[in-house]
């Protein structure tokens, strides 16, 4: 062929984008299949926590960070994950008194990137696939979290902002010897 | 990269996603139409955002060998293995070592569930073609995992 690659396209984007995608046309799918948009968010959950359970091992290979000694650190280890599966840097804010529950601010979502929502679903979560992610994922490493929208971009907010809550600690799902 | 593991994991759940919510009734094809409906509607935009700034294609030759080299590499991350053609509108493309069963099986094991796992790429390429005008029917074969034709 003639034309070796001459567009400065790099590959990281476009994988993004088709990941982006592929999300969309998903997430038109299950419209088209359920009838509620409640249902729709369920669903996405379900998968996204699916996902998370296998992507935690990933991370932990990737990675290779230990156990979290406090909630504040997980934190952290969730931001270090968005940068390397979505590439995009969330910010933590809002800590509670407790330091039990926190927020993650995402400016540009690259999910959304090329998204417009309907008046007509508005009840629609579109990116709670993260939420399931998160949840699954922590769920793995004995932490039970609540993980909920708060702001989206779609809907007219400045920010996406994730609420994240510590709920309880899963003990006796520690294999045995492993502390 | 780490964002290939992510898709990887999210075609899975398409995968699963798309069996289990086809009602029994209908399972003739155990869910692979919508499947392959997810993979031509994600292909028909993708290929969009990929020939944005090519200049546009002399003949269908062309196209196919776009298909195989630039589409092939953005998804997969590699250029396609062999391209027969008839010459008369028919191509065979190889992968030997195709993205999403490349970590299912290197044999005969699991090879009865390899369809459900290349039916959103067949939808993908179906998708790319029609947006660059050309109805096609695309199918695929996979007698021995990881190769797909």
């Amino acid at each position: 062929m003639s034309k070796q690659n001459v567009r400065g396209t790099d590959p990281k984007k476009v994988s993004t984008e088709l990941f982006t995608l592929t999300y969309g046309s998903l997430v038109a799918q299950l419209i088209k299949d359920y009838e509620n948009n409640e249902d729709v968010n369920k669903q996405l959950d379900k998968m996204g926590y699916n996902i998370g359970v296998r992507l935690i091992e990933d991370f932990l290979a990737r990675s290779g960070s230990g156990r979290c000694q406090d909630f504040r650190e997980t934190a952290d280890k969730i931001q270090l994950a968005f940068r390397m599966f979505l590439g995009i840097n969330p910010s933590v804010t809002n800590w509670s008194p407790a330091w039990d529950e926190f927020s993650l601010i995402i400016d540009n979502n690259p999910l959304t990137e090329f998204v417009e929502l309907p008046d007509t679903h508005y009840a629609l979560k579109y990116c709670n696939m993260l939420c399931g992610v998160i949840r699954g994922a922590l769920e793995m490493v004995q932490m039970e979290v609540a993980v909920r929208f708060v702001q989206d971009q779609l809907r007219g907010d400045n920010t996406t902002e994730l609420r994240i809550k510590f709920i309880r600690r899963l003990e006796d799902a520690i294999p045995a010897g492993e502390d | 990269m780490a964002d290939d593991v992510l898709l990887d994991f999210f075609h899975m759940e398409i995968v699963a996603y798309s069996i289990q919510s086809t009602r029994k009734e209908e399972r003739v094809d155990y869910g692979i139409s919508k499947l392959e409906y997810i993979g031509f509607t994600t292909g028909f935009r993708f290929v969009e955002r990929l020939t944005r700034d090519l200049p546009r294609f002399k003949e269908e030759l062309d196209i196919v060998k776009f298909i195989c080299k630039d589409y092939w590499m953005a998804i997969c991350k590699k250029q396609i293995d062999s391209l027969l053609t008839n010459y008369e509108g028919m191509y065979v493309l190889q992968d030997n070592n195709f993205r999403f069963l490349s970590q299912l099986s290197s044999g005969r094991q699991y090879l009865e569930l390899a369809p459900k796992f290349v039916a959103f790429m067949c939808g993908m390429i179906r998708g790319a073609l029609t947006n660059l005008g050309i109805m096609a029917v695309v199918t695929a074969e996979t007698s021995s995992l990881p190769a797909c034709k």
